[in-house]
């Protein structure tokens, strides 16, 4: 069970912030939901490319061949969704702020009704 | 839908989702084995190419197309922001009215302003050396101009802050990304294919051929690029005001 213990974390951590994202009453509290569950993928990547006793992969002051590194091509993927995410956060925060101008609510329940 | 309809439908398809997770969690080689061939065959890719920041070079050399998607994105989001929270036509933009700032805040801000500043340019400009890059380096950077806003206040930041001039910058950091790569085109390699400079000395400021230049664009585009969502925010928070009586 320890040895894939920190993969467990990350699903939790997705699961939770799906949990919040299904109750939220705050569409800000659900734009923070969603950066949860984005943030178990950081944990994920990271624990896969995790090598026991390593040290980052970066050889400013470090001679090539002295020790074991992490993998550096899921950090890079880690940065990437680091990125995407801000993104999305930004552009989902500039939807909440029109929505909350145009329907005077940011709670999804009561924005079930259409309107032209 | 009822709350607790809805509350036990998410418990019915979560359980499920965990089980899964859970198995396929089960099947994963173990944390902190010792078999990471894709890490090993980039590591050694990247000492080839003499670039001594390995996540840079897997970014900005073998993942480089993965990169302009990522910059795209971005540049995207930064679009779709600036268009969504324009000023509408019910509303109206009111001069901020300056308001006096607790003098540790002041100080402290304003002596670190230009620390964070240059920490941020270091931290671009030797992304492909020490950990960093030109993501990082441009959060820092484009944040440490809003230390303007705390610690003076937010016309102080309009004045050093041209939206106009970052929008145009932010085009121009996609644009050189796009013109590094179709340099290596017109020299007769491919598309964003690191063949095109010379490597130079390892653990050097210009090692590492194209890795600094799409670099240094990167951190552009993303200094602008966070200016300029943080300038809209803060437009809508600070000026634009409703209409009364709309």
């Amino acid at each position: 069970m320890t040895h894939v213990f920190p993969y467990l974390i990350a699903v939790w951590i997705f699961l939770v912030g799906c949990y919040g994202l299904a109750t939220s009453r705050n569409l800000i509290h659900a734009v923070g939901c969603l950066a949860v569950c984005q943030s178990a993928t950081y944990v994920l990547l990271l624990a896969v490319g995790y090598r026991d006793g390593a040290t980052a992969p970066v050889f400013s002051d470090l001679e090539p061949g002295t020790r074991p590194l992490v993998d550096p091509v899921v950090q890079a993927l880690a940065l990437t969704d680091i990125v995407v995410g801000a993104t999305v956060t930004a552009l989902l925060l500039a939807l909440v702020l029109q929505v909350a101008k145009r329907h005077g609510t940011v709670d999804p329940d009561e924005l079930s009704e259409l309107r032209g | 839908m009822s709350r607790r309809l809805r509350l036990a439908v998410l418990a019915v398809g979560g359980t499920g989702l965990a089980a899964l997770l859970v198995l396929a969690c089960l099947d994963l080689p173990s944390f902190g084995g010792r078999w990471h061939p894709y890490g090993e065959a980039a590591v050694r890719a990247s000492l080839d190419r003499h670039t001594a920041n390995t996540v840079a070079f897997v970014n900005f050399d073998l993942r480089a197309h993965d990169t302009l998607g990522e910059m795209s994105i971005l540049f995207a989001a930064v679009v779709g922001c600036v268009v969504l929270l324009r000023q509408a036509r019910d509303e109206h933009r009111e001069p901020p009215q300056p308001s006096d700032v607790a003098p540790p805040v002041r100080r402290y801000a304003l002596l670190v302003l230009p620390v964070a500043l240059v920490v941020g340019l270091y931290v671009v400009a030797h992304g492909q050396l020490s950990p960093g890059g030109g993501f990082q380096g441009g959060v820092v950077a484009a944040t440490a101009l809003h230390l303007l806003y705390l610690g003076a206040d937010y016309r102080a930041l309009e004045r050093v802050r041209p939206i106009g001039t970052y929008e145009v910058t932010d085009a121009l950091g996609t644009c050189a990304y796009l013109v590094v790569g179709l340099a290596g085109v017109l020299a007769g390699t491919a598309f964003l294919a690191n063949t095109l400079l010379p490597y130079g000395t390892f653990n050097t400021l210009s090692s590492g051929g194209t890795v600094p230049l799409l670099n240094a664009a990167i951190g552009m585009e993303v200094t602008s690029a966070v200016v300029v969502l943080l300038a809209r925010f803060l437009d809508q928070a600070v000026e634009i005001e409703e209409e009364q009586g709309s």
